[in-house]
């Protein structure tokens, strides 16, 4: 698997886009999708909420266990995805496109964001 | 535990596989190969194939070992035919379940016992222990088989292809001895899927050369390795219960819903006879929480140890719960009071992370194959 190398990544394997703008489009990693399995139900924040960077905001729940949702950065939700809500197999399909899960206007980002081959070398693929 | 995790003999394969491992008591077992979601269908639709080498086999033999097993374990042992299977539990004098089992009558006087991986040690000293007075021998065979399982639909087309071996005559819960992908195989209709299938105990040493060929003779016909995520919510939706969640030392098997296991017209007394009686009448008169099926109205899943509610108040205990691949919704089985037991109970829900998702009540299991 790549990381997509225009994206930044957080510890939390969470995956945050360019900021356009002022927003940003938040997803989690491939190789979180993996260790997860089949992703059944999705729990995003909503519009207008406002998230905090490594704070959790919704959640993510497969066959096995649920893991808890963190926002990589600080902001408002300007967008949650329905399509990852009535179809979470997105999230294991097409983690860094359709699978994304909500965006953000962005007002504060943690300085520990990885680059694409940081988060490769942390994560371990 | 600080001892490393026993690896099966197909462990490379597994690895070579990419499987995503886990601890699964005490051994390194494939969890998943890809997408447990379509190893469960293709179970329910073609055929899967299991590494289960980490249950535990032990060999009653002796001409009193039928004796034996009738004293040590809860079921009528007696009534086992050559070639045939039966489905029993082992319990403590105080009638709670150490472990649930499958006795397999190997010969006159010879039997496999085959218990959980994480109560095998248990079962083989409670065995041992109980065999003091009979003319039999208790043999730990743990390291003498390893266990592959073909299930699904599609199963008895694909082993065919592999033996000789009668498989129209072998009927659900019997076993007899043949020769599989050319090796010698106890072969057995059984398994925890909910699906029609095979397992296979065969010598170690043969396990990767069987796995070669029940793959490739699969290949056309829809078979794909499964790990045990799978093997859970197959069995889950079959209402099987798994010893550790809807079996405990803390409940007899009546309290499990499961007292005809218990034979009590047998001859002779057993372990926990006493004990079990007082278990029995209790669950007539005065039933205790009953094991129910709940089917989730939306769509966060119930984990084991989650409160059942009723009126804001906590009137069960959930003791597996999965999101269900066939019935599309989270499924869950439960031991509730009495009161809420009945299906289609109203107003009852899951306490999931604290705020209650409404669950209808349903009748065990939630998924029966068609035949």
């Amino acid at each position: 698997m790549s990381n997509p190398q225009q994206l930044r990544y957080s510890k939390e394997h969470e995956w945050l886009s360019a900021v356009e703008d002022g927003v940003a489009t938040i997803g989690i990693t491939e190789h979180a999708a993996n260790a997860l399995g089949d992703v059944v139900y999705v729990q995003l924040p909503e519009v207008g909420d406002t998230v905090t960077a490594g704070e959790t905001c919704g959640e993510l729940e497969s066959t096995k266990s649920v893991s808890d949702l963190y926002s990589p950065v600080t902001g408002e939700v300007t967008a949650a995805n329905a399509d990852v809500v009535d179809d979470p197999s997105l999230v294991n399909s097409a983690p860094f496109e359709g699978g994304w899960l909500f965006k953000v206007r962005v007002t504060d980002e943690p300085a520990d964001l990885l680059s694409a081959d940081e988060y490769t070398a942390f994560s371990g693929n | 535990m600080s001892t490393a995790p026993r690896l099966t003999a197909l462990d490379a394969l597994h690895r070579s596989l990419g499987a995503t491992m886990t601890d699964f008591a005490g051994w390194d077992m494939p969890l998943r190969y890809a997408s447990e979601r379509d190893e469960h269908n293709a179970v329910r639709t073609k055929a899967g194939l299991f590494d289960l080498s980490h249950m535990g086999e032990i060999t009653v033999t002796g001409p009193e070992a039928v004796a034996l097993l009738n004293f040590a374990l809860v079921g009528n042992i007696g009534t086992v035919s050559v070639g045939r299977a039966r489905y029993t539990m082992i319990c403590a004098e105080d009638g709670g379940i150490l472990d649930d089992l499958i006795v397999y009558r190997l010969g006159e006087t010879e039997y496999m016992v085959v218990a959980n991986a994480g109560n095998a040690q248990i079962v083989l000293d409670a065995l041992t222990a109980r065999a003091e007075g009979f003319d039999a021998e208790v043999r730990d065979d743990r390291d003498a088989y390893a266990l592959l399982a073909v299930q699904g639909p599609e199963s008895p087309a694909i082993l065919a292809a592999v033996t000789d071996a009668d498989l129209d005559g072998l009927k659900y819960y019997a076993g007899l001895p043949g020769t599989v992908a050319g090796v010698p195989a106890l072969i057995a209709r059984t398994g925890y899927t909910g699906e029609d299938g095979f397992e296979l105990f065969v010598a170690p040493g043969h396990a990767e050369q069987l796995w070669k060929a029940l793959t490739e003779a699969g290949a056309s016909r829809g078979l794909i390795p499964c790990g045990l995520s799978c093997r859970d919510t197959l069995r889950l939706e079959a209402g099987m219960p798994l010893y550790g969640h809807e079996l405990t030392t803390a409940l007899t098997p009546f309290d499990a819903g499961l007292g005809r296991v218990v034979k009590f017209e047998k001859e002779g007394d057993f372990v926990g006879r006493k004990a079990l009686e007082a278990a029995a009448e209790r669950a007539e008169t005065a039933p205790p929480r009953k094991l129910v099926g709940l089917v989730a109205e939306g769509r966060r899943v119930p984990r084991a140890g989650f409160s059942v509610v009723a009126n804001g108040e906590v009137i069960g205990e959930v003791t597996s719960g999965a999101p269900s691949p066939t019935l599309g919704r989270p499924i869950a089985m439960a031991y509730v009071d009495a009161a809420h037991a009945t299906p289609g109970t109203e107003g009852v829900g899951v306490d999931i992370r604290g705020s209650h998702e409404p669950y209808e009540v349903v009748a065990l299991p939630f998924y029966k194959r068609q035949k």
